[in-house]
């Protein structure tokens, strides 16, 4: 198999290399594209690369999220009420051009891959300004053929590694994953948790042995404290719903304090482990 | 089917990674996926196992009341003035619905797999009451999840499962129907993984589930071929059973699947039109698509996004449908119809009166097919309706609505 971006650099892969060799942990913010509409989201994503964030991953709105908890749920279900079309998405997403330096992944259910045509997503998706993608219902072996048209398209795929996964399974979706390693530290739907699980240190360091690929830690992540215990275990820490709740919290005071509200707590996680 | 078309092995599916021709799959988050090469490895190994084999026949037999009968008919075969009916009884089965025998199949693989606690979605509450009686009978602990909606339109149901000891959990998501029932269910199944086994009520979901379900399903066919034979000395001619996710009738067409003079038709729920959002007719107005972890026929928009449905029967009010239904459809070896809300409340009625047997308002669709179907066909012919469950559950319901109408 030909292995991620035919062309181009490939800039996931540099921006990990970075974190890395300072030492630190790259922080991964979670936006739901379109919540509560995409004005928001893309003043978010400026907020959030202002705040100097490794990566942004954009939720790409779903009927049927089986990963998510209540938060993130209400969040796909409010875009899709408001008749959000993935084409208003990859519009939104191109009007940025320019004006970031932080790397897109798109998370997107297999489903809307599936109906709408992967090579048409993939396509549209890297022209809009993507560099990855997140699959989270695509485990092998139906990731083998799917990665790979996702190579060819020019560009990268992670895949889930569960605490219930086999050896032998993380081997292989290290394989196949050319941007990250998404980690899930717990077995579980996404939402806020008071600690992290006392054997996630032994999970990632298990998880090392098999690869170099960054490791990115999401679930349940949402305090500067997570971050801080992550930091020389992991490349990278995911946070989802904390980030939503604060955009929830701040719904009706308007765009520019939306995007501040999360821009101000990315500032507040990053500056943890500065 | 066309003289072209390449021939399927239908007997002999699906593959090692649970694919029915393009069909099937395994399309979940990674967190389920230890769960499912659990089940597949312990069912691989029940399947060959005969003391298994022995308790699930002895269960069947002695607690669920197999075999079902295969009764005929006459006064409907009368009234409707064409083919020999036939009913296959399967809702004079203990719990009152074909939904028992996999429920029991799957509770004796969770004892094997030492788990202690089952899970399960219902949507008319036939599956969630199989599995409160299964929890009760081998001493599991039971969580069902339930749309709000078919909450209000089973109360009976409801009732059942919480006399068990089932708890019973209500979903408000979505449109508080099925889709949203197993939804939650897999949320649950994501944490809960390592303890719990999350029995699927249908032949749909991720690898092994389908033909799982269909194999535990699959006496209901076994057992009609044999008893037609024995009172007709013949095969059937046709075999009508309704198809929500497809378990009961993937049940009785599997066994006939290699018989090719015997037709198969799924009857779907037609609703209120043909209009998306207004059916659940997923194989005859649907598209291939992946929903609940599967390829398969679904009911989506153009971006992949589950539509609504609607059907009156709250135990077919789903939008997708077992993979191996969608190879079927494909290779024309099964005819896939639809039939309306008020056809099927009329098929409720019809055999209510010309049998003294009260349908549950699934079956219904098939009786209204046959309605259809069986004034077509001369009095020689054979045709077996599975009566796939007993419709006290709906009656409160359908007295609503005809006061209504």
């Amino acid at each position: 198999m030909s292995r991620a971006p035919v062309d181009g650099i490939n800039q996931i892969a540099q921006t990990f290399a970075a974190v890395r060799a300072s030492g630190g942990i790259g922080l991964m913010p979670f936006l739901a594209a379109g919540y509560p509409n995409l004005d928001a989201t893309t003043a978010c994503i400026k907020s959030i690369d202002r705040a100097g964030a490794a990566c942004i991953e954009i939720g790409i709105p779903f009927s049927d999220p089986i990963a998510d908890g209540p938060v993130i749920q209400e969040a796909f279900a409010d875009a899709l009420a408001k008749k959000i079309r993935l084409n208003d998405i990859f519009q939104a997403i191109s009007g940025l051009s320019g004006q970031i330096k932080t790397p897109l992944v798109a998370m997107v259910s297999y489903s809307i891959l599936y109906r709408y045509g992967l090579g048409r997503f993939v396509k549209q998706a890297r022209q809009a300004g993507f560099n990855g993608f997140i699959l989270p219902d695509v485990p092998p072996p139906e990731a083998r053929a799917v990665c790979q048209q996702i190579w060819d398209g020019g560009l990268d795929t992670s895949l889930l590694v569960a605490p219930t996964t086999s050896r032998k399974r993380r081997e292989e979706i290290a394989g196949l994953c050319s941007g990250f390693i998404y980690y899930l530290s717990v077995a579980g739907v996404t939402g806020e948790r008071k600690s992290l699980p006392v054997d996630l240190a032994d999970g990632l360091a298990a998880m090392r042995q098999i690869t170099d690929k960054p490791l990115c830690v999401g679930f349940g992540i949402s305090t500067p404290a997570h971050v801080q215990q992550l930091k020389g275990h992991a490349d990278g820490a995911i946070v989802g719903t904390a980030v939503i709740r604060r955009i929830k919290n701040a719904i009706n005071s308007g765009t520019d304090l939306i995007a501040e509200a999360v821009g101000n707590y990315c500032k507040e996680l990053i500056g943890a482990v500065a | 089917m066309s003289s072209s078309a390449p021939v399927v092995d239908l007997l002999h599916q699906p593959d090692a990674t649970g694919h029915f021709g393009l069909y099937g799959g395994t399309f979940v988050p990674e967190t389920l996926v230890y769960a499912l090469e659990q089940l597949a490895d312990e069912y691989t190994r029940a399947k060959a196992d005969p003391a298994f084999q022995a308790e699930f026949k002895y269960y069947l037999e002695q607690y669920a009341g197999r075999p079902s009968r295969l009764y005929h008919a006459k006064r409907l075969s009368q009234h409707l003035g064409g083919a020999r009916i036939y009913l296959k009884r399967e809702d004079l089965n203990h719990t009152g619905a074909h939904k028992i025998n996999n429920a029991i199949g799957q509770a004796l693989l969770t004892r094997r797999m030492g788990k202690k606690r089952i899970i399960a979605e219902t949507g008319a509450g036939q599956h969630g009451v199989a599995s409160a009686t299964v929890a009760a009978l081998f001493g599991l602990q039971c969580d069902v999840y339930m749309g709000d909606e078919d909450i209000r339109r089973q109360s009976l149901n409801v009732f059942r499962m919480k006399l068990m000891g089932a708890n019973v959990i209500a979903v408000h998501s979505g449109l508080k129907t099925l889709k949203d029932a197993l939804n939650e269910a897999m949320r649950d199944w994501m944490g809960s993984v390592e303890h719990t086994h999350y029995i699927i009520g249908s032949v749909a979901g991720p690898h092994p589930f389908p033909s799982m379900v269909r194999d535990f399903q699959s006496c209901i066919g076994y057992e009609a071929r044999q008893q037609c034979l024995e009172v007709e000395g013949r095969l059937p001619d046709v075999i009508l059973a309704c198809v929500g996710g497809g378990s009961n009738a993937a049940g009785i067409f599997y066994p006939f699947i290699n018989d090719r003079t015997t037709q198969l038709i799924g009857v779907e729920p037609g609703g209120r039109g043909t209009a998306l959002g207004q059916h659940a007719a997923t194989l005859t107005l649907g598209q291939p698509g992946v929903l609940h972890g599967a390829l398969s026929y679904v009911l989506q928009n153009d971006e992949g996004q589950t539509a609504d449905v609607h059907s009156v029967s709250a135990g077919l009010d789903y939008p997708g449908v077992g993979p191996e239904h969608a190879l079927w459809k494909d290779t024309g070896r099964v005819q896939y119809v639809s039939i309306t809300d008020a056809e099927a409340i009329e098929g409720f009625q019809l055999l209510a009166r010309t049998e003294g047997i009260i349908p549950a308002l699934e079956s219904a669709h098939a009786i209204a097919q046959a309605a259809k179907l069986a004034p077509m066909m001369n009095k020689d012919q054979l045709m077996i309706i599975n009566l796939s469950g007993r419709g006290d559950k709906d009656c409160q319901e359908v007295a609503r609505l005809i006061d209504l109408a």
